[in-house]
């Protein structure tokens, strides 16, 4: 008995390895294990055996049991691992494909551009005024030290819609608005729309878009101006960028300069983009004029203070490398898409 | 203002300064340049020859075979001009020669032969053919004035070794239009000493009294009124020297009177007139308005005038309009014997009025409208009369009339060296300050803490303090002041307002709609367009009163007419799909006509097109921007009667029974309007109330902990039924156990009756605080379905 429960065991162990699937395996183990199966079967015989055999036998046919049991639990977690194998091999796909797409919206280049300047100036402690496009003659020339007779006051230069008031060409009433109604220290910058009467082409639009700024407190000297937009123009255009401040006039300030930067192009080599000059005019800036803090009720004694402004169509298209400005407002999809 | 750097040089020594130095030190001490232009550039072997014989040419009838002397030799050249002349001075181009334009000249042969050379004409100098004098052709080769030294460099002949400077000058600055008033600039740049020119007439005869008499009727308009008389005029070319200066500052020559004028305008900035003495009647000048309705200028045009211009009138005719042009009737001729040299000073705002009324702006005008120094018109008349005189153009009568009543005196300011540091961020020193202000002609008096300053007239642009910040500046230069950053605290921060609208773009941006932005103002034609009906409150507009076309001619009162235009572009480009928003302003008239400043209000409208979007794809959109908003109870309530929308498919976005918006399909008369041939669909919202309504602040609300029951019905009921009825009543009859209930099937078709429709809801029902039983659920649940059946003759499925 001894041998056959040998034999039982070297044919389950032997098909057991010969077993290929999950099926195999279970007939297997009701050919040996079940029921009816030959070691059960073998087992039956045992109540003929004697005392002495008996245990002896059923300890032999309880490791037999075990064996085979353990054989076939170990063939069954590499069927398992074979058949996963399989289906894994059965499931690949062209990971090269395009993916489902999940349609994103785009912001205007003009806000995207806005949102990184107006994330510069927050962060060197300015707030965001804002004001009104339909303006009065006051806010934007007269209170802004623009003399009676400027050609900027002309129709053709600008859009009335009565003799007091127009449409701003400028952002600059906003700052007038500002100081007449807080006390400094002031630190604004003031984006937004501005109209002049420019015939719509590639180089001109007759709505554009201004960023201006202003800081008013004591003690700001024109040292101040220049710091706070040569930090400003290496945060837009990158740290190796450097500012030139030339003499210029504005009615608005005295001292008043243009400001260039290095070409962010070429970094000051010359090229298409700055025309070959190594820079590019972006800021007009100066000391804000005594007429103007007096006229909006504050001390030029004992305040001072720097505005500037730049246009932001002008820079947006500038660093986009944008050739035509009509572009930005005719909206096609597959422009906006860009950015 | 274009500027020759070798007259410049007659004023101030720059010799030692190469261009690219004396450029950049002058745009950093203020006064920008446009261009910097080599006049001769690329112009190689080009030397003066004289035609000694012009015979035809053998083989061709538009071809003569001359020969040129050149000093060296004579050369052959074949040549197709028709304005040579045996014994002319002409300007050859040698064989290996170069022209401006990069042509490059070998000998060779025309129509046979041999040809060692080019004549060439102004034009193939590079020379603007708005600068030649009229009396040369300028098809044909350039005929010089007079008799040089043959095979000298034609570039010393016309003086074209010369770099000219395109000044941008700022109207601030009128005194820097001449070459004298750059000079100065210059000097005070490099710290070099000017060369005033020395005036002085030599001879004069008789008497100017015997000849003519002023009068100035109007002295607000006209400062000062400065005459001479010169006889025996003799007008003639003006000599090569005069003439190439005047065309490198863009000046056509046409006659040695008339040209020494311009040199003089163009030197001291000083407009000047020559009046023919012998046409004016009774030999008389009268300052005064215009008297009649038209005047024929000497460019040979009739021009309407008017009782504000002011006129030069003879004793009893318009001789010029003042300041800007002079008339055809007393044009200096070459028949004139006697001249009237006018140098005047007269008022700008007159003189910039006039000349934009007659569309006629001159050099003279450009000048007096940005203001003339009028104690510059005597020596600028002197010096009319100096090169009259040099040039053997004419004899000055002695003596001058001088009325200028009102003489200009020079303003003295006082000046803080403390203040100037403390807005510079400086720390020059007073001596420093007093160097730099001299340097600008200005007389300082030092007076311990304070500077006192005399200005001179030309600077009208000093007027006070301030501006001595900026001259000492500049001078000093802007590159030496320090770079700081404003002391203080203060922190940057967007408002709310601004927080939102970042938030409104961001959330429509993640749905997939792209930002647009369109222009504030539009045409009125919109709102028949848009099919707006006659009466609505969206016409009362904001109108522009000198519009650049009619298309631009209102300020907006809604965004859809610029949404459609725009989505209809994008429709008639082929976009397959357009999904876009616009976060702008409209502007409503407070009082028509107005009167005071419009309201201006923040409106959201979004438009869509595209294969796979309807309705309720916009609708989507405006829902998750009110979830993200924290927006509730908004309700949509069907808008069959917005006449821009599908009668059937609009609806009002109600907040608290306030209309905050309207959404819908556009009615296909309106999609015809725009040429769209999609369905398009449009959202319009108060964004300054929906700003107003949202809840930025959020508090967390604490997740379920007990099991929630789903119930799921389907409920036939007729079409006119909105599914927002049904959820209503759940809603009211839910007790406090209905968590939600979303629909998820709407079915029309097999087993449903015609004129009916089968809607599906998933109801959750969940308490807080246990777990509910199935009859708990089951009470709740029946009265719902009982309270729909009843209320909206609905019968489950």
């Amino acid at each position: 008995m001894k041998d056959q429960l040998e034999k039982i065991k070297n044919l389950a162990e032997s098909a057991i390895q010969d077993a290929k699937s999950m099926q195999d395996l279970e007939q297997i183990r009701v050919k040996y294990l079940g029921k009816k199966g030959e070691l059960t079967l073998v087992l039956r015989g045992m109540k003929d055996l004697s005392n002495e055999e008996r245990p002896l036998i059923g300890k032999i046919a309880n490791e037999v049991r075990e064996e085979i049991e353990n054989s076939l639990q170990n063939a069954i977690e590499v069927v398992k691992q074979n058949e996963k194998n399989i289906r894994l091999q059965k499931e690949t796909i062209d990971v090269t494909m395009p993916g489902r797409k999940c349609k994103l919206g785009h912001k205007h280049p003009l806000t995207k551009v806005l949102d990184e300047i107006k994330d510069i100036f927050i962060g060197m402690g300015f707030k965001i005024a804002e004001g009104p496009e339909v303006e009065t003659v006051y806010h934007n020339f007269d209170a802004l030290n623009a003399p009676k007779n400027h050609p900027s006051r002309d129709m053709s230069d600008t859009f009335y819609i009565t003799e007091d008031i127009l449409l701003r060409t400028q952002t600059s009433p906003v700052q007038i608005r500002t100081m007449k109604k807080q006390t400094p220290p002031i630190k604004i910058i003031s984006p937004g729309r501005c109209f002049r009467f420019d015939e719509l082409d590639a180089t001109h639009s007759p709505m554009f878009h201004q960023v201006e700024g202003l800081v008013i407190d004591r003690g700001i000297t024109m040292a101040d101006l220049k710091g706070t937009l040569d930090l400003f123009a290496k945060q837009l255009f990158g740290s190796e960028t450097k500012t030139k401040f030339r003499p210029h006039h504005f009615p608005f300030t005295e001292p008043s300069a243009e400001v260039d930067v290095t070409c962010f192009k070429c970094e000051g080599e010359g090229c298409k983009v700055c025309k070959g000059s190594g820079w590019i005019e972006i800021l007009g800036a100066g000391m804000v004029h005594p007429n103007v803090l007096k006229e909006c009720g504050i001390d030029p004694e004992e305040y001072s203070g720097f505005a500037f402004g730049m246009g932001l169509d002008r820079v947006t298209m500038l660093k986009y490398g944008i050739e035509d400005i009509r572009l930005l407002f005719e909206n096609d999809m597959r422009f906006i898409e860009q950015f | 203002m274009f500027i020759s750097t070798q007259w410049l040089e007659d004023y101030v020594d720059i010799k030692n300064l190469d261009i690219d130095t004396l450029s950049n030190g002058l745009v950093m001490s203020g006064s920008n340049i446009e261009t910097v232009e080599m006049v001769g550039k690329n112009i190689e072997k080009v030397v003066v020859g004289k035609i000694l014989e012009i015979k035809l040419h053998p083989d061709a009838q538009k071809l003569v075979v001359t020969q040129v002397d050149i000093g060296e030799e004579v050369l052959q050249i074949v040549t197709g001009a028709t304005n040579v002349e045996e014994g002319q001075y002409i300007p050859v181009v040698l064989h290996g020669g170069k022209l401006p334009d990069g042509t490059k000249i070998k000998k060779g042969k025309l129509r046979g032969v041999v040809s060692n050379g080019m004549m060439c004409g102004g034009e193939e100098l590079g020379i603007s053919d708005k600068v030649f004098p009229t009396h040369k052709t300028k098809d044909g080769i350039y005929i010089l004035d007079e008799e040089y030294p043959l095979g000298t460099n034609i570039l010393d002949i016309l003086e074209l070794n010369d770099h000219v400077i395109e000044f941008e000058i700022t109207p601030n600055r009128p005194d820097c239009l001449s070459v004298l008033g750059m000079a100065r600039e210059t000097g005070a740049t490099f710290n070099l000493p000017l060369k005033y020119p020395d005036i002085h007439i030599k001879e004069e005869v008789e008497d100017i009294k015997n000849y003519t008499s002023v009068e100035v009727k109007n002295n607000d308009l006209c400062k000062r009124y400065v005459a001479r008389v010169i006889k025996d005029v003799n007008v003639t070319h003006s000599p090569q020297w005069l003439q190439n200066r005047l065309r490198k500052m863009g000046m056509r020559p046409i006659n040695n009177i008339v040209d020494i004028t311009n040199y003089v305008m163009l030197e001291l900035g000083q407009p000047l007139h020559a009046f023919d003495l012998d046409q004016l009647n009774n030999q008389k000048i009268v300052v005064k308005n215009a008297e009649e309705k038209t005047f024929t200028t000497l460019d040979e045009t009739k021009r309407n005038i008017d009782e504000n211009m002011l006129m030069i009138y003879d004793g009893e005719k318009a001789v010029a309009v003042a300041g800007v042009m002079g008339g055809l009737n007393s044009e200096v001729t070459k028949n004139t014997k006697t001249i009237l040299l006018e140098s005047a000073n007269f008022n700008g705002d007159s003189i910039r009025t006039t000349s934009k009324k007659l569309g006629l702006r001159t050099e003279a005008s450009a000048r007096f409208e940005k203001g003339v120094d009028p104690n510059l018109a005597l020596i600028a008349a002197n010096r009319v009369c100096q090169l009259i005189e040099e040039t053997g153009a004419g004899k000055i009568v002695k003596g001058v009339i001088d009325l200028y009543p009102k003489v200009e005196e020079e303003k003295t300011i006082l000046v803080r060296p403390n203040r100037i540091n403390q807005l510079l961020g400086t720390k020059l020193s007073k001596s420093e300050m007093i160097k730099i202000l001299e340097k600008l002609e200005m007389k300082v008096k030092d007076e311990e803490e304070n500077l006192i300053v005399t200005v001179p007239t030309f600077r009208f642009d000093i007027t006070q303090e301030i501006d001595f910040v900026e001259e000492i500046a500049r001078i000093y230069g802007f590159d030496r002041l320090d770079m700081t950053l404003p002391k203080g605290s203060g922190q940057g921060a967007k408002t709310n307002g601004q927080i939102i609208e970042d938030i409104i773009k961001n959330t429509l941006n993640a749905a997939g709609l792209n930002e647009i932005q369109t222009y504030s103002f539009m045409s009125p034609k919109v709102f028949d367009l848009l099919c707006i009906g006659k009466e609505s409150c969206m016409r009362s507009v904001v109108k522009v009163i000198n519009p650049l076309g009619e298309e631009n001619s209102i300020m907006r009162t809604t965004l859809m007419g610029n949404m459609l235009e725009v989505l209809s572009r994008n429709y008639n480009r082929n976009v397959e799909e357009a999904k876009a928003f616009e976060l702008g302003n409209i502007f409503i008239p407070k009082d028509i006509p107005v009167t005071e400043l419009p309201i201006e209000k923040k409106v959201l409208t979004i438009g869509m097109y595209g294969t796979e979007i309807d309705f309720y794809s916009i609708k989507g959109a405006i829902e998750s921007l009110l979830k993200r908003l924290r927006i509730e109870n908004i309700e949509y309530i069907p808008q069959k009667s917005n006449t821009t929308f599908h009668p059937g498919r609009c609806a009002n976005i109600v907040y608290e029974n306030h209309i905050l918006g309207v959404m819908g399909e556009i009615h296909p008369d309106v999609l015809e309007n725009y040429k769209l041939g999609t369905r398009v669909y449009v959202v319009e919202i108060d964004a300054t109330m929906l700003m107003g309504i949202t809840k930025p602040d959020r508090i967390y609300k604490e997740l379920p902990k007990y099991p929630a029951m789903t119930r799921d019905i389907a409920l036939v009921v007729k079409d006119e039924v909105y599914v927002k009825q049904i959820e209503d009543i759940a809603k009211a009859n839910g007790e406090d156990l209905l968590e939600s209930i979303k629909l998820f099937d709407v079915y029309k078709g097999k087993q449903i009756e015609e004129g009916y429709k089968s809607i599906a809801y998933s109801l959750t029902y969940r308490a807080k605080d246990r777990t509910l039983t199935d009859e708990e659920v089951t009470k709740v649940h029946e009265k719902i379905v009982k309270t729909l059946e009843e209320e909206l003759g609905g019968s489950l499925r």
